[in-house]
């Protein structure tokens, strides 16, 4: 171990300080929530601003869990991510590993039109009246299908699959088995790290869809989470209106319980998905 | 090339063709009918008549869109806030991945890693949720915090003039972290022989981060930030609708926004479909003209 200067040990010990700093500001308004959540809306009432509840309490929670329109719209975003997964895996895999092989006819116009996706869009409006056009509209395929692929998605995984070794393919040719055959019993298993880390983005992106629903679900029982949360923070503060729908009387602590309940569930499940993308597999595998 | 051979390769493709057609029928479907339905930008649609009975009216609904006072507020907001987003926020995850370079201690650096990750997950729903818990006039900490200690209240959601200054926060709040992947990535492929030279050679801790580590980011910045510069028009569409209500409108309304009040809830679709396609072609030019400049740069582009 190299001892260090005066101004090294100044200059390591800013880092840290500025870093600690960071942290605090990125973990804390999110635990403010977290912990008047805790509190009884009685004191939040009372007190105003405080860290640390005098009395700790789960009446947020437990008056969350009998509200009706939560309990639905939590299970409609299950049900969305459930479903919503599922298509955008199946799709996206398929896809890229039939664009994968060189030999495929037309695979390279087919890229293209890939990649002008990602340039270049209807916008909302002609998608909205394509959508009502198939009669979409209120049914969660509007929400499965006009978000199947994610083109960036698509691309790294092709990448991916092209950096199988050719050898494979051969191999299992030889001993006869079909292309079907190969995809699903050697490829997609050797790639599950892969498939893992693809999954956990569009998990992401099915809880946390908001526009899409906002957009193509009138019927307010298909909401999923994130609407009902707008709903009950975001529009109820501009308007200034008494803090109620349909007789729900939302206290503070109650809409922190559901800010944490919206939050929770993806913040529990990143960790165990964190060691496949720290290495930086969203850099240089973009081209193919 | 041989027909017999592209028909043997169209025979051996069949099966990867059966894999390729549902997510090819999704783009066919979901992505380029609908560009076929920006062809309305050019008539007066009328849903109850379709597609095929409403009038053509050529280019009136563009020179409607350029004689519109609204039209110019959009765009001016759509550029400040971009460049609030390249000038404020593009800057952040570049610093913080060179001071997480530079903290040694490696459970200390995951731990900052995994915190500062963690916003990327949370929707924007919750993130404005959030800031609507904390900012608010009347419930929000902030402003209990303040009026406890008898300073007067701030109207942080619903002036106009704290909009632009909390969504470049909130931008630099949720995403810095996850941005920075991609330089730490840059960061970890720095050959360790450089910091060794740099330290026979006396460079202090920080000269080192400053000749050493940052040169090192050069072209993975300058890319990133031509990039940006291609995604001018993208504004951050769910962020700016969250944020946006009627007291703050006049720094808040960029395209989408407007195309979703007036076109989906007023239902003026023809005249929105022909703001949207202004923006997309904008949007078009500028990508292309940024990868072709990050091109020539010597550098891959995105595409």
């Amino acid at each position: 171990m190299n001892r260090m200067s005066g101004s090294d040990r100044a200059f390591v010990g800013s880092v840290y300080a500025v870093l600690i700093a960071a942290t605090l500001v990125v973990a804390l308004p999110f635990l403010y929530v977290v912990i008047v959540s805790f509190a009884t809306k009685a004191e939040v009432l009372s007190r105003g601003f405080f860290l640390v509840p005098k009395t700790w309490s789960l009446d947020a929670y437990q008056y969350l869990f009998r509200e009706r329109n939560f309990l639905l719209s939590f299970r409609n975003s299950l049900w969305i991510t459930l479903i919503g997964t599922f298509v955008n895996i199946a799709l996206t895999s398929m896809m890229a590993y039939g664009l994968s092989k060189p030999w495929v006819v037309g695979r390279k116009t087919m890229n293209m039109l890939v990649l002008f996706t990602m340039l270049f869009n209807g916008g909302i409006i002609p998608t909205y009246l394509v959508v009502n056009q198939f009669g979409l509209l209120d049914s969660y395929w509007s929400i499965w299908l006009t978000a199947a692929i994610a083109p960036f998605n698509l691309i790294v995984m092709r990448g991916f699959f092209q950096s199988f070794p050719s050898e494979l393919e051969e191999a299992s040719r030889i001993d006869g088995c079909g292309e079907l055959y190969l995809f699903r019993k050697i490829v997609l298993p050797l790639s599950m790290p892969a498939i893992a880390t693809f999954t956990l983005f569009y998990l992401v992106q099915n809880w946390n869809t908001y526009f899409n629903a906002l957009l193509y679900l009138n019927d307010s029982a298909k909401w999923p989470l994130q609407v009902f949360l707008r709903q009950m923070l975001i529009e109820a503060a501009d308007s200034s209106m008494t803090l109620e729908i349909e007789g729900f009387e939302f206290g503070p602590p109650v809409k922190m319980a559901t800010v944490v309940a919206t939050a929770l569930p993806l913040l529990v499940i990143y960790p165990f998905f964190q060691k496949h993308f720290n290495q930086g597999m969203l850099l240089g595998s973009v081209k193919g | 090339m041989p027909t017999s051979d592209i028909r043997s390769r169209l025979r051996r493709g069949l099966p990867l063709y059966a894999l390729i057609l549902p997510g090819a029928l999704f783009f066919l479907l979901f992505r380029y009918l609908p560009m076929g339905g920006i062809l309305i930008a050019f008539q007066d649609f009328e849903p109850f008549d379709g597609f095929m009975k409403s009038p053509w009216v050529g280019f009136d609904h563009f020179v409607r869109l350029f004689g519109d006072p609204d039209f110019w507020v959009l765009f001016r907001n759509t550029l400040v806030l971009s460049a609030l987003n390249l000038f404020i926020f593009f800057p952040a995850p570049i610093i913080l991945a060179l001071l997480l370079n530079e903290a040694r201690i490696r459970m200390f650096r995951r731990t900052v890693q995994t915190i500062t990750y963690m916003p990327h997950f949370l929707s924007w729903v919750v993130v404005v949720g959030i800031s609507v818990l904390l900012f608010s006039t009347q419930e929000g900490a902030i402003n209990q915090l303040l009026a406890a200690n008898g300073w007067g209240r701030i109207e942080l959601l619903t002036d106009s003039n704290y909009f632009r200054p909390l969504y470049v926060l909130m931008n630099i709040w949720k995403e810095s972290g996850w941005s920075a992947i991609i330089f730490l990535a840059a960061l970890a492929s720095i050959d360790p022989t450089l910091y060794e030279a740099a330290v026979m050679d006396g460079a202090s801790r920080w000269k080192t981060m400053l000749h050493v580590s940052l040169p090192a980011l050069r072209n993975v910045i300058i890319i990133l930030f031509i990039l940006r510069l291609g995604q001018t028009m993208e504004t951050g569409f769910e962020q700016v609708l969250l944020m946006q209500n009627s007291l703050n409108l006049d720094v808040s309304d960029v395209f989408d926004t407007y195309v979703y009040r007036n076109g989906v809830l007023t239902g003026e679709y023809s005249y929105t479909t022909a703001v949207g396609l202004f923006k997309s072609v904008i949007g078009l030019v500028l990508i292309v003209a940024a990868n072709g400049w990050a091109k020539r740069k010597g550098e891959e582009g995105v595409y």
